[in-house]
């Protein structure tokens, strides 16, 4: 069995994002990058799947700017087999990487991909769950807990009402809740062996996705700063402000 | 509230800027690594020490290790992360690969050891120990013990401890009381007490592995009569196996001022077998050659608490608002100013700083040292990278741990009343910190391995390897016009410290004693000397850069560098005052005037 893993590189999670003072995106020159945390889980989780020796192979995919590659790197030092690297200089948005990743998979023939359920940066959601539209496979969207038999897997899923589980057929796409497992550290020795492992470089050229954006994006600007509090002499002043001044009730 | 991020935007700057200007090619010629990569094997350590030491520093010292009949149980979580530790490899940083190890340069294991030291000081002597035993097996045992403990040590599945001193014998080793007595198959007994064993006993490795000095029957007087033995806890058998119990046992645990976490042992040995370890009698030697490496890595731990005490020190002074800036309030917003604004709290705060990274930079320039001292081919370059290594060894680990101590202190102060209560953990820096600059020789014996050994050996051979260096510096950047703010203090202070030296040279050869007693202070001037060239070079670099520099990361340097310069540098016009005016007034007090006001 195969496993196929999509990685994203994000602003590191402990960094205070700064937006550029053009409205035109959020500053990313100079910041800490890392692994978008749900992905760790997600290739923690394929790590599991192969040591437990259910599956024989671990495949890392990246899509975007060069500097992705020590994405994928990290992921490899962790204990994965080799990385596809897919460069694409501007942003795309998550139809494109579905279809990317379409791409990736017909070729790579995976029986499982395994992806974050979202990443920490656009907060989409969205891949996922394309990508399991276009490859017509089931999907287990925001998984806490997996369990593999032959040809299925369980999940554990996390919705409103609490925990719902689920049994899919393979192929089949899961995407990773930060619940699932405790992602382990790269040890010393793995991350001398994943100098030697090999990466395959491709451009998003290569894969003939159409990259065109279809969102028209205008600016991104602050939250507006949060203004001085004022303390209330009575409940029905605080009822009137709500009504006539918060409009809010 | 102890913080602490690893500063790595600070280590690679050392490795690319810094380290690199020396020769790094030559450490990584023969080795798969390049530079890039050490920024990632950083992180990952980084992740270790932040995560997994970090949080259980503070519980190892409430909690510290309990004593039960010859066991030592560690205090709740240190097993798991030492699990984690071994697992992810740490252990095995600088071993050969021969035995298992990743072979990596000397100097990367000063950042991890930095950053155990910040992160959890007590827990990093585990494995530092080990690290020290693997370190004379390696370079002393025969070829049988090294393959059957290197490949467990450098695992940490074994862990490793080193065993001078007695009850009757510590600093003076030729004192020695522990007896080895030869026995038909090539092995030892190994008979009698040792005293303040560092993890002697514990519960975090399946075996662990005593060296031991002790004398043979009929040996020389003194220390020329010292043989190290390898004694293991449970004997292993010839496939690395665990086979009988050795005969010895943990008599009890000290009760101490810090490092609550990390068990300090009385050692019985009760005719347990042991082998010899390098020749006979020349136990010494074997000790020596790690106990240099010890020396720069208790250096470190120093270094590592200064981090760590200066970070929550930064983080209480933006925190705590008191009182209002004398020039005017900063911040009308709030009901009062953070002390951060104060003089004396910057100041402080700067202090700590610049000592710290200027410190950083002479320890791992030095660690480079080591590591062309081990694979330079070229003899004169071997030569004096190994002089460099031993002249700065005391001043490193005296100096360092020092001021560590200092910069723990300044930590509780700058929490005031917080800071003495336990809450916040800054008391326990301060308690930890204090073990530094007395372990693996006290700083006063440094400061006298400084004036009375390196400074006279080859004929002041050690002292050139740094005097050249300086004055070739001084003359080639005379009319550095960017250095303007930091030459002439550095040739002031310079000039003092070659002036003191002449000094002491002709009176210790007249006057021992004179020279002894100057010893400290002329330590810590050389340091201040040594770090004052440091951030003049950190100035030179961080100029050249300061047309890409978007996070002011450059333009901060030369800033800290105007600091030290101009308020830390000059202590060596005191210093100098005091060693000039010699050692009358106290070789000649009288020994009966000390209890005069109170003597009945």
């Amino acid at each position: 069995m195969k496993i196929l893993v999509a990685v994203k590189r994000v602003i590191d999670y402990n960094v205070q994002i700064r937006v550029k003072a053009d409205g035109s995106g959020v500053e990313t020159e100079n910041v800490k990058m890392s692994m978008n945390p749900p992905d760790e889980n997600a290739v923690e989780e394929a790590l599991r799947v192969k040591e437990s020796g259910k599956a024989n192979e671990v495949v890392i995919v990246s899509i975007g700017e060069e500097k992705s590659k020590e994405t994928i790197r990290t992921a490899l030092a962790m204990g994965a087999d080799r990385g596809i690297f897919v460069k694409s200089n501007s942003n795309i948005e998550p139809i494109c990487v579905a279809k990317a990743l379409k791409k990736i998979v017909d070729t790579e023939k995976p029986d499982l991909v395994f992806m974050g359920k979202q990443a920490i940066d656009d907060d989409c959601n969205q891949t996922g769950q394309m990508l399991s539209a276009l490859l017509g496979w089931s999907q287990g969207t925001f998984a806490s807990k997996i369990e593999l038999n032959e040809n299925e897997i369980s999940i554990t899923r996390e919705i409103d009402e609490g925990l719902e589980m689920l049994k899919l057929k393979l192929p089949s796409i899961i995407t990773c809740d930060l619940r699932l497992n405790e992602p382990r550290y790269a040890s010393l020795p793995n991350i001398m062996k994943a100098k030697k492992k090999p990466i395959q470089d491709l451009n998003i050229e290569d894969l003939e996705v159409d990259t065109a954006p279809r969102i028209n994006f205008l600016k991104v600007e602050e939250p507006p700063k949060r203004e001085k509090g004022i303390m209330v002499n009575s409940i029905e002043e605080l009822v009137s402000k709500l009504k006539n001044e918060a409009k809010v009730i | 509230m102890q913080v602490y991020k690893a500063p790595i935007k600070d280590y690679q700057f050392l490795i690319k800027d810094f380290l690199n200007s020396g020769s790094l090619d030559s450490v990584f010629e023969n080795s798969d690594l390049n530079i890039d990569d050490l920024s990632m094997i950083l992180e990952e350590a980084a992740k270790l020490c932040e995560e997994t030491l970090l949080p259980i520093n503070q519980i190892g010292d409430m909690e510290g290790c309990s004593f039960n009949q010859g066991n030592v149980k560690t205090p709740k979580g240190f097993k798991e992360a030492y699990k984690k530790f071994v697992e992810n490899g740490w252990q095995g940083l600088t071993v050969s690969k021969k035995y298992g190890g990743q072979q990596l340069p000397y100097f990367v294991n000063m950042f991890l050891d930095e950053m155990i030291s910040s992160s959890n000081m007590s827990f990093g002597l585990y494995p530092g120990l080990t690290s020290n035993a693997i370190d004379a097996i390696e370079k002393s045992a025969s070829e049988e013990i090294k393959n059957l403990y290197l490949p467990k040590l450098s695992t940490g599945e074994w862990s490793g401890t080193m065993n001078l001193t007695e009850p009757q014998c510590g600093t003076d080793l030729g004192l020695s009381k522990t007896i080895a007595h030869p026995q038909k198959d090539g092995s030892y007994k190994i008979s009698g007490t040792k005293i303040f064993i560092t993890c002697g006993e514990h519960d975090m490795s399946e075996n662990i592995i005593h060296l031991v000095l002790a004398k043979t029957p009929n040996a020389p007087e003194g220390i020329k009569g010292i043989s190290l033995f390898i004694v293991p806890k449970i004997i292993p058998n010839s496939d690395g196996s665990l086979g009988k119990k050795n005969s010895l046992e943990c008599g009890s645990i000290e009760k101490k001022m810090g490092i609550n976490a990390s068990p300090t042992c009385v050692m019985h040995y009760n005719e347990a077998r042991g082998w010899l370890v390098g020749d006979l009698h020349k136990g010494m030697k074997a000790m020596f050659v790690m106990m240099n490496g010890a020396r720069l890595m208790v250096g470190v731990q120093g270094l590592g608490i200064a981090e760590i005490a200066y970070q929550s020190s930064l983080h209480y002074a933006n925190e705590r608002l008191q009182g209002r800036a004398l020039n005017g309030s900063k911040h009308l917003d709030k009901v009062a100013d953070p002390i951060i604004v104060h003089p004396e709290i910057r100041k402080n705060l700067l202090k700590v700083k610049t000592l710290t990274e200027g410190l950083r930079g002479l320890m791992v320039w030095t660690g480079l040292q080591v590591d062309i001292a081990n694979l330079e081919k070229d003899k004169f370059k071997k030569q004096r990278a190994e002089d460099w290594v031993a002249l700065m060894t005391p001043i490193l680990k005296s100096f360092s741990t020092d001021v560590g101590c200092e910069a723990a202190n300044i930590g509780v102060q700058i929490y005031g009343g917080h800071g003495y209560i336990k809450d916040h953990g800054m008391e326990q820096l301060l308690r930890d910190s204090r073990i530094a600059p007395i372990y693996e020789g006290t700083n006063g014996i440094q400061a006298l391995d400084l004036v009375g050994r390196k400074m006279p050996m080859h004929t002041g051979r050690l002292l050139k390897s740094f005097f050249h260096e300086v004055k070739d510096y001084l003359e080639k950047n005379s009319f550095n016009y960017n250095l303007k703010e930091y030459i002439p203090h550095l040739t002031k202070s310079f000039g003092r410290l070659q002036q003191v030296t002449t000094f002491l040279a002709s009176k210790g050869l007249s006057n021992p004693d004179e020279a002894a007693g100057a010893s400290v202070d002329y330590l810590k001037m050389f340091s201040l000397v040594a770090i004052g060239y440091i951030w003049t070079r950190y100035a030179e670099i961080s100029y050249n850069k300061l047309n890409d520099d978007p996070e002011n990361f450059y333009k901060a340097k030369i800033a800290s560098g105007n600091y030290y310069m101009t308020k830390i540098l000059p202590e060596t016009g005191s210093l100098m005052a005091s060693i000039l005016s010699g050692a009358k007034y106290y070789n000649d007090y009288e020994n009966k005037y000390f209890d005069l006001a109170f003597k009945i």
